[in-house]
């Protein structure tokens, strides 16, 4: 046991290491830009559950990203003020309810951070069990382009919603308050601690992760995905597990959104894009489809040099551009041990066994 | 003592009726083999009792309970597991682990237990591992635990996937041409360990080509013929049974 | 009428789709990317070329790189999964978007319409039609027939038919699979560049144009039945018709979003679309 949690510690120290780094090089600017790739990361690793344990792609997962960062800056930022009501006061006194003044000043009553957390995630998880009921008993082509389309019904709700936002999205969101005084905000006086709150969680989900790959759920879902009729012929009840995995992991992704739109302070419709989706497949994919570091460690690179600027105006095609050629060349991903012998076969002339993801 | 009962059963597929109206009955610690030529719906009817196909028509009896609505999760959490013709281990897992998912019906932990890493998981997980172990022992594949076990040679996998099965501690264990790829030696081990299996209070309903195999092991055999039963009897009579040697090599008159 | 122009282009794509899939057991996600390199090139053909002439340029064009496409990405490829192959197409879709980005910004362009401009029309027993569409009815039916006729009619058709049937069997009669993939490709790339041309003057075309196509042609592809080309055109006058009559009952910014609603409930409901069968609707061997 104590084998897996090894990895845990030296990436924590890695994290560690990073910021001392910024620290004595004066480049505290950075943290920026890593704290919010660790919330993307927090997307990645569970869809790297689903795609490379479950074995159930999902082009659609930016959708679960927006419903979780959209209800989380909606309920903060709808003023309830001029809407009194016996429901309001309820919701007052119970502490639910925060009065606070907006960027002009004007005072406002929204709902709490913590109660609309909880309505993103309670809505993901429904809406996870509703759409992934049907959706996962679909293979194949027919499986992508269905969570394809859930995306896109998404992407168009949000943007075609006037209360939502529409083009310009959701802005002025509060930021995220945790106990002892620490907030979740983009402001840069907290930029240290929020670098540490958001790659804390990840390690935490990192460990949750790893503890249930290696159980016997774990084992199950490793079965399902190498052979799911035998898999069910051995009493695994092969939906319900997909099906949970599927919520999980749209869990992560809504959790990601609602925390880091409460650092951003905003969302806006693009989140919720193909591109996204893409993005976040192809980063599962290079770093080998059932390989929770792999995936973690691809996305720390790649989104940090994605949220840098580093691609420019091909920003997006980087990402189309990486998953054709791990597709094409190694559709295992790249961080596994018979990379080599792998990629010279795929490239050889002799038609070689073929695996199916 | 009835354990199995098929009742009437039949199944067609567009223009081919796969199965005619059978039925038949395997005591309880008994060994039963089905055998007939190919295409006499041997493997059809082997998905029908599994969970892996409904029957149009007729009824199948486990423990007296109805089953044949059930599907093939269901079925095996009540104890009845199988095995495949062509063998289906779970590739990218070891010899171990393939057997070790063999006891997830007898195992408890969820989603939530499996991540939060709970305490009692420690000792579930060490017990499903021993009992793996004994298991793999007892089969005499526990050198190759560690080893991927769709790399094994074909005789040890059909043992594995065997071993596997046994995991579940199943009540009826279904064996889909268990000596099917085997050379003579191979064969007659296999024969050995069905008996074992048999000894140890399990139920045995095995498809089988391998003649030699089947006058040996079974206390019954079941001859299949266009999806029809033509024989139900012990070895030695069938063996002088007209129809079924009509059926096999032919009418020579 | 906007339902049936519209319907008309989704049905092509869906024939596009259609047409490789038969070959190949591959959805190529990359189609809709067809048709907006035929309305962007014949654009900027169009600058230096009589407008036939750029239209037929712009589909020669886009069928090379329909080649291109398979020559380089999918033909070396030995036995891949179909998941493989989704995820792949997909990130052909995207390259070619953005190379379009690239070359042509952002700006919306549109083709001057066929006959007459976009304020006259024609009266056709009483209702007055705007002449575009008669083009895109027209051209749409006659790429229809035409396809109907090499597939049925032709040695290369009938061949190409062999092989999606079964390919082994098609190998043996000395049908080179190989090519016959290539060309289905080809042809593909060709009708979808096409239909990009004739419907290009009233959607006008952007560099994103495509992937919105590429989704609903596959909806009207798999609302016929995946692989029925002449269920294809009666599921985009479906789609189309709905479409447009949806404006009526949700707002318009969901408009969008209805084509994916429907895809998702007939994936949910009967895969093998209205026309289909069950053992069409199970997924062929590439």
């Amino acid at each position: 046991m104590a084998r897996r949690y090894l990895p845990v510690a030296a990436f924590a120290g890695l994290i560690v290491a990073i910021q001392l780094a910024t620290l004595f090089t004066g480049t505290a600017y950075h943290l920026t830009q890593l704290t919010m790739t660790a919330y993307y990361s927090l997307i990645i690793v569970g869809l790297c559950m689903l795609i490379g344990y479950a074995g159930q792609i999902s082009l659609g997962h930016a959708g679960f990203f927006a419903i979780g960062g959209y209800v989380a800056a909606f309920l903060t930022t709808w003023n309830l003020k001029p809407h009194p009501g016996a429901f309001v006061s309820l919701l007052g006194k119970s502490g639910a309810l925060v009065a606070r003044p907006d960027a002009y000043g004007v005072s406002l009553l929204t709902v709490h951070p913590w109660l609309a957390c909880a309505a993103a995630i309670l809505l993901t998880v429904v809406i996870a069990y509703l759409v992934g009921g049907p959706v996962l008993k679909l293979k194949g082509h027919y499986l992508a382009m269905a969570t394809l389309g859930f995306g896109i019904i998404v992407y168009r709700m949000v943007l075609g919603t006037e209360f939502l936002g529409a083009a310009d999205g959701i802005s002025d969101v509060p930021g995220f308050p945790l106990l002892s005084g620490m907030v979740i905000t983009g402001n840069s006086s907290a930029r240290v601690s929020n670098y540490y709150l958001a790659w804390g969680l990840v390690v935490l989900g990192m460990v949750l992760l790893l503890n249930l790959v290696h159980s016997r759920v774990g084992r199950a879902l490793a079965a399902v995905h190498g052979a799911e009729d035998a898999a069910g012929a051995m009493g695994i009840p092969t939906a319900r597990y997909k099906l949970n995995t599927f919520v999980l992991s749209a869990v992560f992704a809504s959790l990601a959104g609602v925390l880091l739109t409460h650092y951003n302070g905003g969302i806006g419709p693009s989140e919720a894009g193909v591109m996204k989706s893409v993005r976040y497949v192809a980063i599962v994919a290079i770093g080998g489809m059932a390989n929770l570091w792999g995936a973690l460690s691809m996305s720390l690179v790649l989104n940090y040099l994605s949220l840098r600027g580093y691609f420019g105006t091909y920003d997006d095609a980087v990402f189309g551009v990486i998953l054709i050629l791990i597709m094409l060349f190694a559709p295992d991903g790249l961080l596994r041990r018979h990379l080599l012998s792998d990629l010279k076969r795929a490239v050889s002339r002799n038609p070689a066994e073929e695996e199916a993801p | 003592m009835t354990l199995l009962s098929v009742r009437g059963v039949s199944k067609r597929f567009g223009g081919l009726q796969a199965v005619n109206d059978l039925s038949f009955d395997v005591a309880r610690g008994s060994i039963k083999a089905l055998i007939g030529p190919n295409g006499a719906g041997k493997t059809t009817l082997f998905d029908l009792i599994s969970g892996f196909l409904r029957p149009d028509r007729g009824e199948i009896f486990f423990e007296e309970a109805e089953i044949h609505a059930m599907s093939s999760c269901q079925v095996a959490v009540r104890g009845m597991v199988r095995t495949f013709q062509h063998i289906r281990l779970f590739p990218k897992m070891s010899v171990l682990e393939n057997i070790m998912v063999g006891r997830h019906v007898h195992s408890n932990a969820g989603f939530l237990a499996g991540m939060l890493n709970l305490p009692f998981t420690w000792g579930e997980e060490r017990r499903i591992r021993e009992k793996s172990f004994e298991i793999m022992e007892s089969l005499g594949i526990a050198a190759h635990a560690r080893t991927e076990a769709v790399s094994l040679a074909y005789g040890q996998q059909r043992v594995v996937e065997i071993g596997r099965a046994l995991a579940c501690e199943p009540k009826l264990l279904l064996l889909d041409e268990p000596a099917a790829g085997l050379n003579m030696r191979e064969t007659n081990e296999m024969g050995r360990l069905i008996l074992r299996i048999r000894d140890t209070g399990v139920t045995v309903l095995l498809v089988e080509h391998d003649m030699s195999l089947v006058m040996k092991i079974s206390d019954e055999v079941v001859v299949l013929s266009y999806g029809q039963k033509i024989a139900e009897d012990r070895p030695l009579a069938i063996q002088k049974n007209r129809e079924v040697i009509r059926v096999y090599l032919g009418d020579d008159q | 009428m906007a339902g049936i122009t519209y319907g008309t282009i989704y049905a092509i794509v869906a024939i596009g789709f259609n047409i490789i899939y038969n070959a190949t057991g591959i959805i190529n996600f990359a189609q809709g990317e067809f048709v907006m390199l035929g309305g962007m090139t014949a654009v900027t053909l169009n600058q230096f070329l009589p407008l036939p002439l750029a239209i037929l340029a712009a589909v020669v064009i886009t069928t090379i790189v329909g080649a291109v496409i398979e020559i380089v990405f999918i033909r070396w490829l030995h036995k891949p999964s179909v998941l493989r192959m989704v995820i792949i197409t997909i990130g052909i879709s995207i390259l070619i978007r953005e190379t379009a980005l690239h070359i042509w910004g952002e700006s919306v362009k549109a083709l001057p319409y066929f006959t007459g401009s976009s304020g006259s029309s024609i009266n056709l027993g009483g209702v007055y039609i705007s002449s575009q569409i008669l083009w895109v009815v027209g051209i749409g039916a006659l790429v229809v027939a035409a396809l109907g006729a090499f597939f049925n009619l032709t040695m290369l058709g009938r061949q190409m038919r062999a092989c999606s049937a079964n390919r082994d069997a098609a190998r043996l009669c000395g049908i080179d699979a190989g090519n016959m993939v290539t060309l289905s490709f080809m042809v593909s790339a060709a009708i979808g560049a096409l239909g990009g041309c004739i419907i290009c003057p009233i959607t006008y075309v952007q560099y994103d144009s495509g992937t919105p196509l590429a989704i609903k042609g596959f909806t009207v592809a798999i609302l016929g039945g995946l692989g029925n080309s002449t269920a294809a055109v009666g599921a985009g006058m479906i789609l189309g018709i709905l479409e447009s009559f949806s404006i009526w009952v949700l707002p318009t910014a969901y408009k969008e979003a209805i084509s994916i609603a429907i895809l998702l409930a007939i994936l949910f409901l009967k895969p093998a679309g209205i026309f289909g069968s069950p053992e069409a609707a199970r997924l062929k061997e590439f």
